[in-house]
Protein backbone atom coordinates (compact mmCIF):
# COMPACT_ATOMS: atom_id res chain seq x y z
CA UNK A 1 0.00 0.00 0.00
CA UNK A 2 3.06 2.87 0.71
CA UNK A 3 4.49 1.61 -2.48
CA UNK A 4 0.87 2.86 -4.09
CA UNK A 5 1.86 5.93 -2.72
CA UNK A 6 4.73 6.33 -3.24
CA UNK A 7 4.46 5.94 -6.26
CA UNK A 8 1.32 8.32 -6.61
CA UNK A 9 3.19 11.31 -5.07
CA UNK A 10 6.35 10.57 -7.30
CA UNK A 11 4.08 11.20 -10.20
CA UNK A 12 2.53 14.25 -8.81
CA UNK A 13 5.78 15.95 -8.05
CA UNK A 14 6.80 15.13 -11.55
CA UNK A 15 3.39 16.33 -12.76
CA UNK A 16 3.83 19.41 -11.08
CA UNK A 17 7.53 20.07 -12.31
CA UNK A 18 6.04 19.49 -15.81
CA UNK A 19 2.90 22.38 -15.47
CA UNK A 20 5.61 24.71 -13.69
CA UNK A 21 7.25 24.34 -17.19
CA UNK A 22 5.30 24.74 -19.57
CA UNK A 23 3.28 27.62 -17.47
CA UNK A 24 6.63 29.30 -17.25
CA UNK A 25 6.76 29.27 -21.32
CA UNK A 26 3.29 29.81 -22.02
CA UNK A 27 2.14 32.64 -19.17
CA UNK A 28 4.40 35.27 -21.06
CA UNK A 29 3.00 34.77 -24.53
CA UNK A 30 -1.09 34.11 -22.84
CA UNK A 31 -0.63 37.50 -21.32
CA UNK A 32 0.91 39.51 -23.61
CA UNK A 33 -1.77 38.59 -26.10
CA UNK A 34 -4.39 39.24 -24.04
CA UNK A 35 -2.72 42.80 -22.94
CA UNK A 36 -2.90 43.56 -27.00
CA UNK A 37 -5.94 43.39 -26.90
CA UNK A 38 -7.31 44.95 -23.73
CA UNK A 39 -8.64 48.21 -24.15
CA UNK A 40 -6.49 50.95 -22.31
CA UNK A 41 -8.21 52.06 -18.91
CA UNK A 42 -8.45 47.69 -18.33
CA UNK A 43 -4.73 47.73 -19.01
CA UNK A 44 -4.15 50.96 -16.30
CA UNK A 45 -6.08 49.69 -13.86
CA UNK A 46 -3.80 47.87 -10.98
CA UNK A 47 -6.68 45.55 -9.69
CA UNK A 48 -7.11 44.19 -13.72
CA UNK A 49 -5.11 41.32 -13.47
CA UNK A 50 -6.58 39.86 -16.21
CA UNK A 51 -8.54 42.12 -18.60
CA UNK A 52 -12.27 41.77 -19.15
CA UNK A 53 -13.11 44.33 -21.96
CA UNK A 54 -11.32 44.03 -25.30
CA UNK A 55 -10.30 45.62 -28.20
CA UNK A 56 -8.73 45.39 -31.87
CA UNK A 57 -7.81 49.19 -31.81
CA UNK A 58 -4.03 48.79 -30.64
CA UNK A 59 -3.59 46.27 -33.23
CA UNK A 60 -5.31 48.35 -35.64
CA UNK A 61 -2.89 51.51 -34.84
CA UNK A 62 0.30 49.49 -35.00
CA UNK A 63 -1.00 48.17 -38.43
CA UNK A 64 -2.22 50.97 -39.84
CA UNK A 65 -1.20 54.43 -38.25
CA UNK A 66 1.95 53.21 -37.57
CA UNK A 67 2.59 51.44 -40.89
CA UNK A 68 3.32 47.68 -39.58
CA UNK A 69 1.07 46.68 -42.85
CA UNK A 70 3.56 47.53 -45.09
CA UNK A 71 6.73 45.97 -42.85
CA UNK A 72 4.86 43.07 -42.89
CA UNK A 73 4.44 43.33 -46.62
CA UNK A 74 7.94 43.79 -46.75
CA UNK A 75 9.21 41.13 -44.27
CA UNK A 76 6.99 38.38 -46.22
CA UNK A 77 8.66 39.35 -49.65
CA UNK A 78 12.04 39.68 -48.11
CA UNK A 79 11.96 35.83 -46.46
CA UNK A 80 10.35 34.40 -50.20
CA UNK A 81 13.09 35.96 -51.80
CA UNK A 82 15.58 34.76 -49.34
CA UNK A 83 13.83 31.44 -49.92
CA UNK A 84 13.99 31.11 -53.50
CA UNK A 85 17.49 32.03 -53.79
CA UNK A 86 18.87 30.14 -50.58
CA UNK A 87 17.00 26.92 -52.01
CA UNK A 88 18.21 27.65 -55.74
CA UNK A 89 22.30 27.63 -54.72
CA UNK A 90 21.08 25.33 -51.73
CA UNK A 91 18.93 22.44 -52.72
CA UNK A 92 21.56 21.05 -55.50
CA UNK A 93 24.42 21.54 -52.39
CA UNK A 94 22.43 19.24 -50.54
CA UNK A 95 21.87 17.27 -53.29
CA UNK A 96 25.21 16.86 -53.79
CA UNK A 97 26.24 16.56 -50.01
CA UNK A 98 23.97 13.35 -49.34
CA UNK A 99 24.40 11.62 -52.86
CA UNK A 100 27.76 11.94 -53.77
CA UNK A 101 31.36 10.81 -52.27
CA UNK A 102 33.94 12.62 -53.21
CA UNK A 103 37.76 14.25 -51.80
CA UNK A 104 37.43 17.32 -50.05
CA UNK A 105 33.41 16.68 -48.90
CA UNK A 106 34.26 15.81 -45.46
CA UNK A 107 35.99 19.68 -45.05
CA UNK A 108 33.53 21.49 -46.96
CA UNK A 109 30.98 20.17 -44.93
CA UNK A 110 32.72 20.79 -41.68
CA UNK A 111 33.52 24.76 -42.84
CA UNK A 112 29.83 25.19 -43.77
CA UNK A 113 28.89 24.02 -40.14
CA UNK A 114 31.63 26.45 -39.06
CA UNK A 115 29.84 29.22 -41.13
CA UNK A 116 26.56 28.62 -39.12
CA UNK A 117 27.76 29.87 -36.06
CA UNK A 118 28.81 33.17 -38.35
CA UNK A 119 28.02 36.10 -36.71
CA UNK A 120 25.81 38.03 -39.33
CA UNK A 121 27.12 41.36 -37.84
CA UNK A 122 30.40 40.99 -39.57
CA UNK A 123 29.14 41.39 -42.60
CA UNK A 124 27.41 45.10 -41.70
CA UNK A 125 29.59 47.66 -42.56
CA UNK A 126 31.36 47.04 -45.43
CA UNK A 127 27.63 45.73 -47.18
CA UNK A 128 26.21 49.25 -46.08
CA UNK A 129 29.11 50.53 -48.45
CA UNK A 130 28.94 47.75 -51.10
CA UNK A 131 25.34 48.42 -50.89
CA UNK A 132 25.38 52.02 -51.00
CA UNK A 133 27.63 51.63 -54.73
CA UNK A 134 25.43 49.06 -56.17
CA UNK A 135 22.34 50.87 -55.12
CA UNK A 136 21.18 48.03 -53.68
CA UNK A 137 20.71 50.13 -50.08
CA UNK A 138 17.33 50.10 -48.42
CA UNK A 139 16.12 47.51 -51.26
CA UNK A 140 14.31 44.26 -50.07
CA UNK A 141 16.86 42.19 -52.46
CA UNK A 142 19.75 43.81 -50.41
CA UNK A 143 18.31 42.40 -47.59
CA UNK A 144 17.34 39.31 -48.85
CA UNK A 145 20.94 38.62 -50.36
CA UNK A 146 21.93 39.26 -46.92
CA UNK A 147 19.30 36.98 -44.90
CA UNK A 148 20.63 34.27 -47.88
CA UNK A 149 23.62 34.16 -45.91
CA UNK A 150 22.36 32.97 -42.69
CA UNK A 151 19.85 30.54 -44.30
CA UNK A 152 22.34 28.62 -46.91
CA UNK A 153 24.51 26.71 -44.00
CA UNK A 154 20.84 25.25 -42.62
CA UNK A 155 19.44 24.69 -46.40
CA UNK A 156 22.42 23.28 -47.50
CA UNK A 157 21.97 20.69 -43.90
CA UNK A 158 18.26 20.02 -43.86
CA UNK A 159 17.92 18.99 -47.38
CA UNK A 160 21.26 17.28 -47.36
CA UNK A 161 19.67 14.75 -44.06
CA UNK A 162 16.27 14.96 -46.39
CA UNK A 163 18.09 13.58 -49.39
CA UNK A 164 19.99 10.85 -47.92
CA UNK A 165 16.93 9.67 -46.28
CA UNK A 166 15.21 8.84 -49.76
CA UNK A 167 17.46 5.52 -51.02
CA UNK A 168 19.54 5.94 -53.93
CA UNK A 169 18.08 2.48 -55.24
CA UNK A 170 14.86 4.89 -56.00
CA UNK A 171 16.84 7.10 -58.46
CA UNK A 172 19.17 4.06 -59.93
CA UNK A 173 15.77 1.91 -60.69
CA UNK A 174 14.75 5.01 -62.60
CA UNK A 175 17.69 5.51 -64.36
CA UNK A 176 17.62 1.93 -65.57
CA UNK A 177 13.83 2.47 -67.26
CA UNK A 178 15.22 5.27 -69.40
CA UNK A 179 15.28 8.58 -67.53
CA UNK A 180 18.21 11.12 -66.76
CA UNK A 181 20.14 11.44 -63.31
CA UNK A 182 18.01 15.10 -64.00
CA UNK A 183 15.07 12.93 -64.91
CA UNK A 184 15.30 10.97 -61.73
CA UNK A 185 15.77 13.54 -59.80
CA UNK A 186 12.72 15.49 -60.83
CA UNK A 187 10.45 12.66 -61.19
CA UNK A 188 11.32 10.10 -58.00
CA UNK A 189 13.54 12.28 -55.33
CA UNK A 190 12.27 15.44 -55.66
CA UNK A 191 8.46 14.68 -55.16
CA UNK A 192 9.22 12.34 -52.14
CA UNK A 193 11.45 15.11 -50.65
CA UNK A 194 8.92 17.29 -51.00
CA UNK A 195 7.37 17.45 -47.41
CA UNK A 196 10.57 18.29 -46.25
CA UNK A 197 11.39 20.52 -48.24
CA UNK A 198 8.46 22.53 -47.56
CA UNK A 199 8.94 22.38 -43.58
CA UNK A 200 12.75 23.65 -44.77
CA UNK A 201 11.15 26.66 -46.56
CA UNK A 202 8.73 27.35 -43.25
CA UNK A 203 12.11 27.09 -41.15
CA UNK A 204 14.11 30.01 -43.90
CA UNK A 205 10.94 32.08 -43.36
CA UNK A 206 10.86 32.27 -39.71
CA UNK A 207 14.25 32.69 -39.65
CA UNK A 208 14.11 36.18 -42.00
CA UNK A 209 10.94 36.60 -40.55
CA UNK A 210 12.59 36.88 -37.08
CA UNK A 211 16.01 38.72 -38.23
CA UNK A 212 16.51 42.18 -37.56
CA UNK A 213 20.20 43.87 -36.70
CA UNK A 214 21.17 43.12 -40.72
CA UNK A 215 17.40 44.41 -41.65
CA UNK A 216 17.56 47.06 -39.21
CA UNK A 217 21.20 48.42 -40.77
CA UNK A 218 20.52 47.98 -44.79
CA UNK A 219 17.26 49.90 -44.59
CA UNK A 220 15.56 52.79 -44.21
CA UNK A 221 11.99 53.35 -45.42
CA UNK A 222 11.55 49.86 -46.78
CA UNK A 223 11.62 48.20 -43.46
CA UNK A 224 10.65 44.90 -42.63
CA UNK A 225 8.38 44.57 -39.59
CA UNK A 226 11.17 43.67 -36.80
CA UNK A 227 13.23 46.57 -38.24
CA UNK A 228 10.29 48.29 -37.86
CA UNK A 229 9.19 47.40 -34.53
CA UNK A 230 12.86 48.02 -33.23
CA UNK A 231 13.09 51.82 -34.65
CA UNK A 232 9.65 52.57 -33.32
CA UNK A 233 9.09 51.19 -30.04
CA UNK A 234 12.34 50.41 -28.94
CA UNK A 235 14.92 52.48 -27.17
CA UNK A 236 14.98 56.01 -26.61
CA UNK A 237 12.08 56.87 -29.24
CA UNK A 238 10.24 53.50 -27.87
CA UNK A 239 10.81 54.97 -23.93
CA UNK A 240 6.85 57.43 -24.84
CA UNK A 241 5.21 54.35 -26.31
CA UNK A 242 1.96 53.43 -24.42
CA UNK A 243 3.02 49.54 -23.62
CA UNK A 244 -0.43 48.12 -25.21
CA UNK A 245 1.19 48.93 -28.63
CA UNK A 246 4.19 46.98 -27.41
CA UNK A 247 2.17 43.77 -26.82
CA UNK A 248 0.20 44.61 -30.00
CA UNK A 249 3.38 44.65 -32.20
CA UNK A 250 4.35 41.30 -30.59
CA UNK A 251 1.44 40.02 -31.00
CA UNK A 252 1.54 40.68 -34.94
CA UNK A 253 5.41 39.55 -35.19
CA UNK A 254 4.68 36.28 -33.60
CA UNK A 255 1.04 35.23 -34.93
CA UNK A 256 2.80 33.61 -38.37
CA UNK A 257 5.90 32.11 -36.40
CA UNK A 258 2.94 30.25 -34.24
CA UNK A 259 1.38 28.87 -37.33
CA UNK A 260 4.32 27.44 -38.28
CA UNK A 261 4.89 25.60 -35.10
CA UNK A 262 1.40 24.49 -35.89
CA UNK A 263 2.18 23.39 -39.54
CA UNK A 264 5.65 22.45 -38.81
CA UNK A 265 5.20 20.61 -35.52
CA UNK A 266 5.74 16.71 -36.67
CA UNK A 267 9.28 18.04 -38.41
CA UNK A 268 10.27 21.29 -36.04
CA UNK A 269 12.45 18.59 -33.47
CA UNK A 270 14.12 16.81 -36.07
CA UNK A 271 14.94 19.97 -37.88
CA UNK A 272 16.46 21.98 -35.53
CA UNK A 273 18.32 18.77 -34.24
CA UNK A 274 19.51 18.80 -37.62
CA UNK A 275 20.39 22.04 -37.82
CA UNK A 276 21.73 23.26 -33.99
CA UNK A 277 24.07 20.35 -34.59
CA UNK B 1 32.33 10.09 -68.31
CA UNK B 2 34.76 12.44 -67.01
CA UNK B 3 31.87 15.22 -66.50
CA UNK B 4 30.04 12.73 -63.65
CA UNK B 5 33.47 12.84 -61.31
CA UNK B 6 32.98 17.24 -61.51
CA UNK B 7 28.92 16.58 -61.09
CA UNK B 8 28.75 17.03 -57.53
CA UNK B 9 31.45 19.99 -57.26
CA UNK B 10 28.89 21.84 -60.14
CA UNK B 11 26.07 21.46 -57.66
CA UNK B 12 27.96 22.26 -54.64
CA UNK B 13 30.21 25.40 -55.94
CA UNK B 14 27.52 28.18 -56.76
CA UNK B 15 26.36 28.06 -53.01
CA UNK B 16 30.06 28.11 -51.76
CA UNK B 17 30.96 31.22 -53.98
CA UNK B 18 28.15 32.50 -52.44
CA UNK B 19 29.06 32.55 -48.59
CA UNK B 20 32.82 32.76 -49.44
CA UNK B 21 32.18 36.02 -51.16
CA UNK B 22 29.55 37.45 -48.28
CA UNK B 23 32.26 36.06 -45.46
CA UNK B 24 35.61 37.13 -47.29
CA UNK B 25 34.57 40.34 -48.81
CA UNK B 26 32.98 42.19 -45.62
CA UNK B 27 36.29 40.64 -43.33
CA UNK B 28 38.60 42.16 -45.66
CA UNK B 29 36.91 45.34 -45.68
CA UNK B 30 36.36 45.52 -42.19
CA UNK B 31 40.22 44.93 -41.73
CA UNK B 32 41.02 47.53 -44.69
CA UNK B 33 38.80 50.11 -42.60
CA UNK B 34 40.31 49.71 -39.74
CA UNK B 35 44.02 50.03 -41.24
CA UNK B 36 43.32 53.15 -42.84
CA UNK B 37 42.18 54.02 -39.33
CA UNK B 38 44.79 55.94 -37.44
CA UNK B 39 46.28 52.94 -34.85
CA UNK B 40 45.65 55.94 -32.25
CA UNK B 41 42.37 56.09 -33.03
CA UNK B 42 41.75 52.22 -32.79
CA UNK B 43 43.37 52.38 -29.54
CA UNK B 44 41.49 54.74 -28.51
CA UNK B 45 37.78 52.92 -29.53
CA UNK B 46 39.46 50.32 -27.53
CA UNK B 47 39.94 51.55 -24.29
CA UNK B 48 37.11 54.07 -24.33
CA UNK B 49 34.73 54.13 -21.61
CA UNK B 50 31.53 52.79 -23.82
CA UNK B 51 33.55 49.95 -25.46
CA UNK B 52 35.16 48.53 -22.11
CA UNK B 53 30.98 49.05 -20.55
CA UNK B 54 29.72 46.81 -23.84
CA UNK B 55 32.28 44.50 -23.88
CA UNK B 56 31.65 44.15 -19.93
CA UNK B 57 27.72 43.91 -19.83
CA UNK B 58 27.84 41.54 -23.36
CA UNK B 59 29.96 39.34 -21.03
CA UNK B 60 28.38 40.03 -17.66
CA UNK B 61 25.20 38.84 -19.85
CA UNK B 62 26.61 35.80 -20.84
CA UNK B 63 27.92 34.76 -17.43
CA UNK B 64 24.43 35.44 -15.74
CA UNK B 65 22.66 33.58 -18.41
CA UNK B 66 24.61 30.44 -20.04
CA UNK B 67 25.34 28.50 -16.96
CA UNK B 68 21.44 28.38 -15.68
CA UNK B 69 20.45 27.70 -19.20
CA UNK B 70 22.38 25.07 -19.76
CA UNK B 71 21.51 23.42 -16.76
CA UNK B 72 17.77 23.76 -17.06
CA UNK B 73 17.59 22.49 -20.40
CA UNK B 74 20.04 19.76 -19.18
CA UNK B 75 17.56 18.95 -17.02
CA UNK B 76 14.31 19.15 -19.25
CA UNK B 77 16.15 17.25 -21.50
CA UNK B 78 16.28 14.49 -19.32
CA UNK B 79 13.28 14.64 -18.29
CA UNK B 80 11.31 15.02 -21.68
CA UNK B 81 13.60 11.64 -22.85
CA UNK B 82 11.15 9.40 -20.88
CA UNK B 83 8.09 8.55 -22.30
CA UNK B 84 5.21 9.97 -20.23
CA UNK B 85 1.49 10.68 -20.67
CA UNK B 86 1.22 14.10 -22.43
CA UNK B 87 4.48 13.94 -23.28
CA UNK B 88 3.83 15.74 -26.84
CA UNK B 89 1.87 18.34 -25.76
CA UNK B 90 4.36 19.52 -22.82
CA UNK B 91 7.35 19.51 -26.03
CA UNK B 92 5.21 21.22 -27.69
CA UNK B 93 4.61 23.90 -25.24
CA UNK B 94 8.21 24.00 -25.02
CA UNK B 95 10.01 24.40 -27.92
CA UNK B 96 7.52 27.34 -28.78
CA UNK B 97 9.86 30.06 -28.00
CA UNK B 98 12.27 28.35 -30.81
CA UNK B 99 10.76 30.87 -33.19
CA UNK B 100 9.85 33.94 -31.19
CA UNK B 101 12.49 36.73 -32.20
CA UNK B 102 14.61 38.45 -29.79
CA UNK B 103 12.49 41.58 -30.63
CA UNK B 104 9.33 40.21 -29.39
CA UNK B 105 10.70 38.06 -26.66
CA UNK B 106 11.54 41.58 -25.18
CA UNK B 107 8.37 43.30 -26.05
CA UNK B 108 6.45 39.54 -24.76
CA UNK B 109 8.39 40.21 -21.00
CA UNK B 110 8.10 43.88 -20.97
CA UNK B 111 4.02 42.96 -20.76
CA UNK B 112 5.39 40.82 -17.78
CA UNK B 113 7.60 43.23 -15.68
CA UNK B 114 6.23 46.77 -16.58
CA UNK B 115 4.63 48.84 -13.99
CA UNK B 116 1.15 48.03 -14.87
CA UNK B 117 2.46 44.72 -15.75
CA UNK B 118 1.50 40.98 -14.67
CA UNK B 119 3.92 40.12 -12.16
CA UNK B 120 3.41 43.96 -10.53
CA UNK B 121 -0.66 43.41 -10.24
CA UNK B 122 -0.39 39.62 -9.25
CA UNK B 123 2.11 41.02 -6.76
CA UNK B 124 0.14 44.09 -5.66
CA UNK B 125 -3.04 42.26 -5.61
CA UNK B 126 -1.79 39.60 -3.35
CA UNK B 127 -0.90 42.08 -1.04
CA UNK B 128 2.95 41.28 -0.68
CA UNK B 129 3.78 44.54 -2.57
CA UNK B 130 2.37 48.28 -1.67
CA UNK B 131 3.83 49.86 -5.26
CA UNK B 132 4.81 48.37 -8.10
CA UNK B 133 8.62 47.09 -8.57
CA UNK B 134 9.83 48.82 -11.38
CA UNK B 135 12.17 47.29 -14.33
CA UNK B 136 13.18 49.75 -16.65
CA UNK B 137 14.47 53.07 -16.99
CA UNK B 138 18.44 53.85 -16.53
CA UNK B 139 18.04 54.37 -12.87
CA UNK B 140 17.03 50.94 -12.37
CA UNK B 141 19.59 49.41 -14.75
CA UNK B 142 20.57 46.29 -12.34
CA UNK B 143 16.24 45.59 -12.45
CA UNK B 144 16.90 46.16 -16.32
CA UNK B 145 19.75 43.71 -16.40
CA UNK B 146 17.72 41.00 -14.79
CA UNK B 147 14.76 41.48 -16.58
CA UNK B 148 16.85 40.69 -19.89
CA UNK B 149 18.47 37.73 -18.10
CA UNK B 150 14.84 36.45 -17.55
CA UNK B 151 13.51 37.12 -21.00
CA UNK B 152 16.71 35.24 -22.68
CA UNK B 153 16.40 32.34 -20.15
CA UNK B 154 12.29 32.27 -21.19
CA UNK B 155 13.42 32.43 -25.44
CA UNK B 156 16.85 30.72 -25.75
CA UNK B 157 16.46 27.59 -23.06
CA UNK B 158 14.52 26.32 -26.07
CA UNK B 159 17.05 26.04 -28.88
CA UNK B 160 19.31 24.98 -25.80
CA UNK B 161 16.92 21.91 -25.08
CA UNK B 162 16.59 20.98 -28.55
CA UNK B 163 20.20 20.44 -28.53
CA UNK B 164 20.99 18.36 -25.82
CA UNK B 165 17.61 16.21 -26.64
CA UNK B 166 18.74 15.80 -30.16
CA UNK B 167 21.91 14.50 -28.78
CA UNK B 168 20.22 12.16 -25.79
CA UNK B 169 18.59 10.51 -28.64
CA UNK B 170 21.36 9.55 -30.55
CA UNK B 171 22.51 7.77 -27.23
CA UNK B 172 22.06 3.80 -28.38
CA UNK B 173 19.61 2.13 -26.02
CA UNK B 174 22.05 -1.06 -25.87
CA UNK B 175 23.89 0.52 -23.57
CA UNK B 176 21.64 1.44 -20.91
CA UNK B 177 19.82 -1.88 -21.61
CA UNK B 178 23.27 -3.37 -20.82
CA UNK B 179 23.28 -1.54 -18.05
CA UNK B 180 20.00 -2.44 -16.94
CA UNK B 181 20.97 -6.17 -17.03
CA UNK B 182 23.49 -5.68 -14.27
CA UNK B 183 20.73 -4.13 -12.22
CA UNK B 184 21.50 -0.19 -12.21
CA UNK B 185 19.26 2.15 -11.02
CA UNK B 186 18.00 4.97 -13.03
CA UNK B 187 20.51 7.51 -10.94
CA UNK B 188 23.60 5.55 -11.86
CA UNK B 189 22.79 5.17 -15.42
CA UNK B 190 22.32 8.73 -15.77
CA UNK B 191 26.11 9.16 -13.98
CA UNK B 192 27.80 6.35 -15.52
CA UNK B 193 26.38 6.41 -18.78
CA UNK B 194 24.12 8.64 -19.89
CA UNK B 195 26.03 11.92 -18.94
CA UNK B 196 29.65 10.82 -20.08
CA UNK B 197 28.14 10.07 -23.64
CA UNK B 198 26.52 13.26 -23.80
CA UNK B 199 29.94 15.24 -23.23
CA UNK B 200 30.64 16.50 -26.72
CA UNK B 201 26.87 17.39 -27.20
CA UNK B 202 26.88 19.54 -24.27
CA UNK B 203 30.40 21.17 -25.28
CA UNK B 204 28.89 21.86 -28.60
CA UNK B 205 26.20 23.40 -27.33
CA UNK B 206 27.80 25.53 -24.69
CA UNK B 207 30.46 26.88 -27.26
CA UNK B 208 27.24 27.49 -29.73
CA UNK B 209 25.15 29.59 -26.88
CA UNK B 210 28.32 31.15 -26.16
CA UNK B 211 28.68 32.67 -29.44
CA UNK B 212 25.68 33.57 -29.90
CA UNK B 213 25.82 35.69 -26.77
CA UNK B 214 28.80 37.64 -28.52
CA UNK B 215 25.82 38.89 -30.73
CA UNK B 216 23.22 39.84 -28.50
CA UNK B 217 21.37 42.52 -29.60
CA UNK B 218 17.36 42.75 -30.34
CA UNK B 219 16.16 41.84 -26.68
CA UNK B 220 18.75 44.54 -24.77
CA UNK B 221 17.71 47.21 -27.19
CA UNK B 222 13.99 46.76 -26.53
CA UNK B 223 14.38 46.25 -22.53
CA UNK B 224 17.15 48.25 -22.18
CA UNK B 225 18.02 50.73 -24.96
CA UNK B 226 21.59 51.83 -24.38
CA UNK B 227 21.12 51.55 -20.51
CA UNK B 228 22.79 48.06 -20.55
CA UNK B 229 25.21 48.84 -23.94
CA UNK B 230 26.29 45.61 -25.68
CA UNK B 231 28.98 45.39 -28.21
CA UNK B 232 26.28 44.34 -30.91
CA UNK B 233 23.91 47.64 -29.62
CA UNK B 234 26.94 50.19 -29.83
CA UNK B 235 28.26 48.94 -32.99
CA UNK B 236 24.13 49.43 -34.46
CA UNK B 237 23.89 52.54 -32.58
CA UNK B 238 27.50 54.21 -34.11
CA UNK B 239 26.27 52.96 -38.02
CA UNK B 240 22.84 53.81 -37.59
CA UNK B 241 22.85 57.17 -35.54
CA UNK B 242 26.39 58.42 -35.73
CA UNK B 243 27.33 57.15 -39.13
CA UNK B 244 30.72 56.27 -37.58
CA UNK B 245 31.21 53.45 -39.88
CA UNK B 246 35.36 53.13 -38.52
CA UNK B 247 33.95 53.19 -35.17
CA UNK B 248 31.17 50.49 -35.84
CA UNK B 249 33.51 48.54 -37.51
CA UNK B 250 35.95 47.74 -34.63
CA UNK B 251 32.90 46.68 -32.63
CA UNK B 252 32.09 44.27 -35.47
CA UNK B 253 35.50 42.79 -35.24
CA UNK B 254 35.50 42.11 -31.94
CA UNK B 255 32.33 40.45 -31.72
CA UNK B 256 33.96 38.48 -34.83
CA UNK B 257 37.24 37.99 -33.10
CA UNK B 258 35.36 36.37 -30.13
CA UNK B 259 33.02 34.53 -32.42
CA UNK B 260 35.62 32.77 -34.41
CA UNK B 261 37.84 31.79 -31.49
CA UNK B 262 34.59 30.38 -29.91
CA UNK B 263 33.96 28.66 -33.29
CA UNK B 264 37.45 27.44 -34.03
CA UNK B 265 37.00 25.66 -30.61
CA UNK B 266 33.76 24.60 -31.85
CA UNK B 267 35.23 22.69 -34.73
CA UNK B 268 37.40 21.26 -33.12
CA UNK B 269 35.01 19.38 -30.17
CA UNK B 270 32.69 18.71 -33.29
CA UNK B 271 35.72 17.13 -35.32
CA UNK B 272 36.58 15.23 -31.93
CA UNK B 273 32.92 14.14 -32.20
CA UNK B 274 32.45 12.97 -35.94
CA UNK B 275 36.12 10.47 -35.28
CA UNK B 276 34.16 9.33 -32.11
CA UNK B 277 31.02 8.01 -33.93
CA UNK B 278 33.35 6.43 -37.05
CA UNK B 279 35.23 4.57 -34.67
Amino acid sequence: MSEEIKRKLKQTIFYTLIFIVVSWVLIPLIISALYAFASSSEYYNPNRIIPHSFTVSHIKTVLITLGALKGIKNSILVALLTITISFILGVPAGYSLAKFVFPLRDSIKLSIVGLKVFPLAIMAVPLVKLYIRLRLIDTLLGVALAHTVIALPYVIFITSSIFVGIPKEYEEAAMVFGLTRFGSFLRITLPLALPGLAAAAMFTFVMSWNEVFMAAVLTLHNRTLPAQILSLLAGATGGATPAYYKFAAAFIMILPAMLFVFFARKYLITMWGISLK
Amino acid sequence: MKWKSFLPYFLILPALAYLVFFIAYPLTQSFILIFKESDIQVLKVLTDRNFLMALKYTLALAVAIIPIQVALALILAVIMNKGFKGRDLALYALIIPLIISDVAGGLIWYSILAPYGFLNKVLINIGILDSPIYFFGYQFRNMEFLAIVLAELWRLTAPVFVMILAGLQMISKDYIEAAEVFGATYWIKLRRIIFPLLKPTLQTVLLIRTIWSMQIFGIVWVLAGRDIPVLAGEAYYQMTELKNYGVASIYVLVIATLSILLGALYLKFLKAEYLEVKT
